[in-house]
């Protein structure tokens, strides 16, 4: 559906970069794409909140700032945390008129282990309490910065340096956490899954969240060449891979009502995804056949999601 | 001047921090700090303070989410005691480096293990480093008169910088006593508005908490230091302000008796009272023995130390939180310290009283006081005297 905007994307864009070119990513980082993204679909009035990782070390070694817009860097854990109180402090100042009225959006970033792993009991705060912030977790799948260890974002069957490929144990013995489901269990307003595949998609995902006061969350997957052992030239295609095969479906939960956002009239055998990447290439056919069982599973309990909540 | 009113030394500091205008809070509870954050919730939801109260999932939350107040603009207040402020560890050190003006008020209390809820100074001996000004308060009227100095001094432009007030948790937090409170004008005339000097802006965009590397990293650091030795102009001045507003005096470095004293006792918190009374009855029996309190904790004030301790040839030096694996508990590392290079160096007494909330009697600081005037007669100094420690 990508190839559609590929004539006219230049001028559906807006042309500033408030995310700079020149930042120290490797090539054909995807997760980079994402906070380009992200920017293009906000524009200026936009104050993020990153948590260390990939995207906070490459974009921000001083006095290279890639930052058009305010941004603060605390710790790892807790962006959402330092994102509730952005967000409260401009809501008393606005109150206060010692801050001009007007929208301002606040964003949270976390990568997969800032947000699954070490940063879950921030987000759980700023989302439980409402804060009218998005949380965005740009998902490579592994702690990227300190050498592609696992987190418990790393699907399974794929080897990182702490869940190698050994003949013992054959990489991640554990499933994904579901985070879009512990997400929307908040009750929030917007929960959505993207991929930096479909730029489009994403940037709509992030105007409807800003459309809704509250919090909301974002879970895109972006990938990372460098921990996936892939071709930084593909990128692209293999997070619309990720898509076709169903291992990442693109769906929202609007105000608890689920939607797929592409429709697929059949998925793609998931073989033409993981053997793209060496991090899957010790995989055996009985892991496979895991992989492929649980993302069905999981396909069909979202199909299930979205006719039941079409009703309610 | 305002009215005196028995109330409780919590109580008296929350409405201290609600009349310094504060706009945004967040926090967490933890006894015996929890009081403080109740009553200003009470404030919020009863609709006299216009502020905005964050009741966060923990204290790293707390201290982060301040962190974000801060940042835009507004006055930050928040609160802690013992396992919270180790929670908070890891973000404590990176408040003064963004040079972010908050406050929070410290019920200094043990830290786990075995678990303690009572009053010692374990929590924030574990954050002398941490980079903020710190001031140690010894009851409940300095509570209420030295958050309003706190604001005043974090948020000047010279400083821009974090501060802490301890107290003791219970002994002082939990005291019914009585408080005069300044009128809401003495607040507004010297606590002027938080002006800040950067902020997160969206007409003026910039980044905070940037990558430092190894060429900018120890000029950072560096840099950091200085702002905070330099602070102690603005901590005098602060106090003066005080002294001109509401008539009390403080000052970097308290004493009693001391002037003529033959042996000085260093002690720091509201055991100083217990320590005053144990000087009043030595004194009667003309015994020349006298105080040296903290007041300013950091930066260290080195000068107004040593001009305390004047010549005096033995020093005693209570500690309320043990530095494992030494033999000299952090007061008495840091005065060893100041010592150092002094011309005369005293003989210094080490002693480790009232750790998770054991009783301090009179009787014990008498005895305190005489073992100083016994080494003064030529008794040896020995090792730390562990006092009342059951073998
Ligand atoms: C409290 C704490 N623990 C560990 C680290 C080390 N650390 C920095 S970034 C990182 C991994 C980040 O992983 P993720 O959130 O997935 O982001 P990515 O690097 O993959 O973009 C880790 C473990 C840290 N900075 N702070
Ligand atoms: S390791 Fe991956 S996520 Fe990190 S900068 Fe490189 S490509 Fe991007
Ligand atoms: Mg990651």
């Amino acid at each position: 559906m990508i190839e559609q905007y590929n004539v006219y994307a230049a001028k559906l864009l807006p042309p500033e970069e408030l995310f700079a070119p020149g930042h120290k990513a490797c090539q054909g980082c995807a997760p980079a794409l994402a906070l380009r993204y992200l920017l293009k679909a906000l524009g200026p009035n936009t104050i993020i909140a990153n948590a260390t990782g990939c995207m906070e070390i490459i974009s921000s070694a001083y006095p290279d700032i890639s930052w058009g817009v305010p941004w603060i860097h605390v710790a790892f854990e807790n962006a959402a945390a330092v994102a509730s109180g952005i967000e409260s402090g401009i809501k008393i100042l606005q109150r206060k008129g010692k801050l001009a009225p007007g929208k301002i959006n606040v964003v949270a970033i976390g990568g997969d282990g800032g947000t699954f792993d070490i940063g879950l009991q921030a987000l759980s705060g700023m989302l439980e309490r409402g804060h009218n912030a998005l949380y965005l977790c740009y998902d490579n799948e592994a702690y990227m910065n300190t050498g592609i260890q696992r987190s418990s974002g790393t699907p399974y069957g794929a080897s990182t340096t702490t869940s190698p490929a050994g003949k013992a144990v054959p990489g991640q013995k554990t499933i994904k956490k579901d985070l879009l489901e512990i997400g929307a269990a908040h009750g929030i307003a917007y929960a959505a899954t993207a991929c930096t595949s479909y730029p489009f998609d994403f940037m709509d995902k992030v105007k409807k969240a800003f459309s809704y006061d509250g919090a909301k969350l974002i879970h895109i997957l972006a990938p990372c060449p460098t921990g996936w052992r892939t071709n930084p030239g593909e990128v692209i295609k293999h997070g619309r891979l990720a898509v076709h095969t169903g291992i990442f479906p693109l769906y929202e939960v609007d105000h608890g009502r689920y939607k797929m956002s592409l429709d697929l009239p059949f998925l793609k055998p998931i073989k033409s995804y993981l053997s793209v990447q060496g991090r899957y290439r010790h995989l055996s056919e009985a892991q496979i056949a895991v992989i492929e069982t649980n993302l069905k599973a999981r396909y069909e309990k979202l199909q299930a999601l979205c006719r039941i909540t079409a009703e309610v | 001047m305002g009215k005196r009113k028995g109330v409780e030394s919590s109580i008296a500091l929350a409405d201290s921090a609600a009349m310094c205008r504060i706009e945004a809070i967040s926090a967490y509870p933890i006894t015996p700090q929890t009081h403080i954050v109740e009553h200003l919730s009470e404030w919020v939801n009863d609709g006299h303070l216009d502020a905005e109260f964050v009741p966060v999932e923990s204290e790293h939350s707390a201290i982060s989410a301040a962190m974000g107040m801060s940042a835009v603009g507004a006055r930050t207040f928040t609160a802690t005691s013992s396992q919270g402020l180790a929670l908070m560890h890891e973000i404590l050190f990176i408040v003064p480096a963004m040079r972010l003006p908050i406050v929070m008020a410290v019920a200094n209390r043990s830290l786990s293990g075995p678990i303690s809820i009572w009053n010692d100074h374990s929590d924030i001996m574990a954050e002398r480093d941490i980079g903020w000004v710190q001031i140690f308060a010894e009851n409940g009227q300095e509570c209420f008169d030295l958050i309003p100095a706190c604001f005043r001094i974090s948020e000047d432009k010279r400083v821009h910088l974090p501060s802490i007030l301890n107290f003791d948790g219970f002994v002082v937090s939990h005291m019914i006593e009585p408080i005069e409170y300044w009128t809401q004008e003495q607040f507004d005339a010297y606590l002027p508005p938080f002006d800040p000097q950067i902020k997160l802006d969206v007409r003026k965009p910039s980044a905070m908490g940037v990558v430092g590397i190894p060429e900018i990293y120890y000029e950072a650091r560096r840099m950091q230091q200085e702002v905070l030795m330099q602070s102690k102009p603005v901590v005098l001045e602060a106090f003066a302000e005080l002294e001109k507003t509401v008539g009390r005096k403080y000052n970097l470095v308290e004493t009693y008796k001391a002037d003529d004293a033959d042996v000085l006792l260093f002690i720091v918190g509201s055991l100083a009272e217990t320590a005053m009374t144990a000087v009043d009855n030595l004194r009667a029996q003309g015994k020349k023995v006298g105080l040296v309190r903290p007041r300013l904790w950091r930066p260290f004030p080195t000068q107004e130390l040593l001009a305390a301790f004047g010549n005096v040839p033995v020093v005693g030096v209570c500690d309320r939180a043990m530095a494992f694996g030494m033999e000299h508990h952090p007061m008495a590392q840091e005065i060893r310290t100041l010592f150092y290079d002094a011309p005369n160096r005293p003989q210094i007494c080490e002693f480790m009283i009232g750790l998770g909330g054991r009783d301090v009697t009179i009787g014990d600081m008498e005895n305190i006081l005489n073992r100083l005037l016994d080494v003064k007669n030529g008794a040896p100094v020995g090792p730390v005297d562990y006092v009342g420690v059951r073998k």
